[in-house]
């Protein structure tokens, strides 16, 4: 399936752009809060790399994934927060 | 269009958003049996629960001309009870004689904790047993792509389930090939902040094909938009695709995974 009529850039370049700035300003806000060091952040800037690579949007999101095979113990009250926190130690 | 909401969490939602529904062309609305946003506190909780499922919401959603159809099970986030699962496992048969109930669902993993996937075996047995449809959720954020991994293995390793009557939901760009390789169904979750917007979902379309994927919109009672699914309908007009496939990918894809439990009628 492919759609013949539209033009990607046409489309999607405003919304795009608009979230690359947010993404700035959220890097900018987080070096003035000094907080780069949060194991969350470090999984962004490792996921930052991955749109030098094909396939961009797999690729970030297996950058922020748990790659384990084996089932956790108990599942606690702790929820997900977006990054794989035993990635820092690894 | 016409359209058929395969998630959604109507007993949390406003009669607007069933009139919302009514008028953007929806046929059917299906419900998955979820966590409620706190933890229950025992068996009791569940039965009121699906006694709401498969009698009031039906009666609900026809005041608004629509079909209400209904997953059970206990929800993977209180699943590491095995007690309660156990209780609320021992219900489900009952309900499911009740004439707008699909299948089983939607179980899955949360957490990917060895107690979670007790209870979706036990609930893939059940299912086996009665020849249910399942519905699968899989974990949110950075425990989808394990989450899915172990779940794809433990319902593959099941002789008796065919995978074209198994939908696992919530399928992202790392996860639908993994689904549909393995010859289940990939439900795409139309969110605003996690899982997936408009313009992804169908990119993933494009890259896999629309031959086993559905689009819905889950909402409940959190950050969520019950239109959510003709909204991705129109991104694709924006993207030059015409009714028809419009039409397979949001009427005819649910409506083939659906039929094939007898009591999915329109």
């Amino acid at each position: 399936m492919n759609n013949t009529t539209s033009k990607t850039i046409d489309l999607y370049f405003m919304d795009a752009r608009s979230k690359l700035i947010d993404i700035a300003a959220f890097m900018d806000r987080v070096d003035r809060g000094d907080e780069t060091d949060d194991f969350r952040y470090r999984a962004f800037m490792d996921a930052l790399t991955c749109l030098n690579e094909r396939n961009r949007a797999e690729s970030v999101l297996l950058a922020f994934s748990d790659p384990t095979d084996e089932p956790i113990n108990r599942a606690g009250t702790i929820s997900a927060c977006g990054a794989w926190p035993d990635k820092a130690s690894r | 269009m016409r359209y058929i909401e395969p998630h959604a969490h109507m007993v949390s939602r406003t009669t607007d958003d069933y009139t919302a529904l009514a008028v953007a062309g929806c046929k059917a609305v299906c419900e998955p049996a979820f966590w409620a946003g706190f933890d229950r506190s025992s068996a009791a909780g569940f039965r009121d629960y699906f006694c709401q499922l498969t009698e009031h919401e039906p009666n609900r959603a026809a005041k608004f001309g629509l079909r209400h159809f209904c997953w059970l099970c206990i929800n993977p986030k209180e699943a590491e009870d095995l007690m309660l699962a156990d209780d609320v496992l021992a219900l489900i048969p009952e309900f499911l004689e009740r004439d707008n109930v699909l299948g089983i669902g939607e179980i899955g993993l949360n957490k990917n904790s060895r107690n979670e996937l007790t209870v979706l075996e036990k609930h893939i047995d059940l299912a086996a047993r009665t020849n249910q449809l399942i519905l699968v959720h899989t974990p949110h954020l950075e425990d989808k792509y394990k989450g899915t991994r172990l779940i794809i293995d433990l319902i593959a390793g099941d002789s008796r389930i065919d995978p074209g009557r198994v939908l696992i939901d919530h399928v992202e760009e790392h996860t639908a090939k993994m689904v549909l390789d393995a010859g289940f169904w990939g439900g795409i979750t139309l969110y605003p902040e996690s899982k997936c917007t408009a313009p992804r979902a169908i990119d993933i379309l494009e890259n896999f094909g629309l031959d086993r994927l559905w689009m819905n919109s889950a909402c409940d009672w959190g950050v969520s938009v019950p239109l959510a699914v003709p909204y991705a309908a129109l991104e694709m007009r924006r993207r030059g695709y015409g009714e028809k496939t419009i039409d397979t990918v949001f009427y005819e894809n649910p409506v083939r995974f659906l039929s094939q439990c007898p009591n999915f009628s329109l």
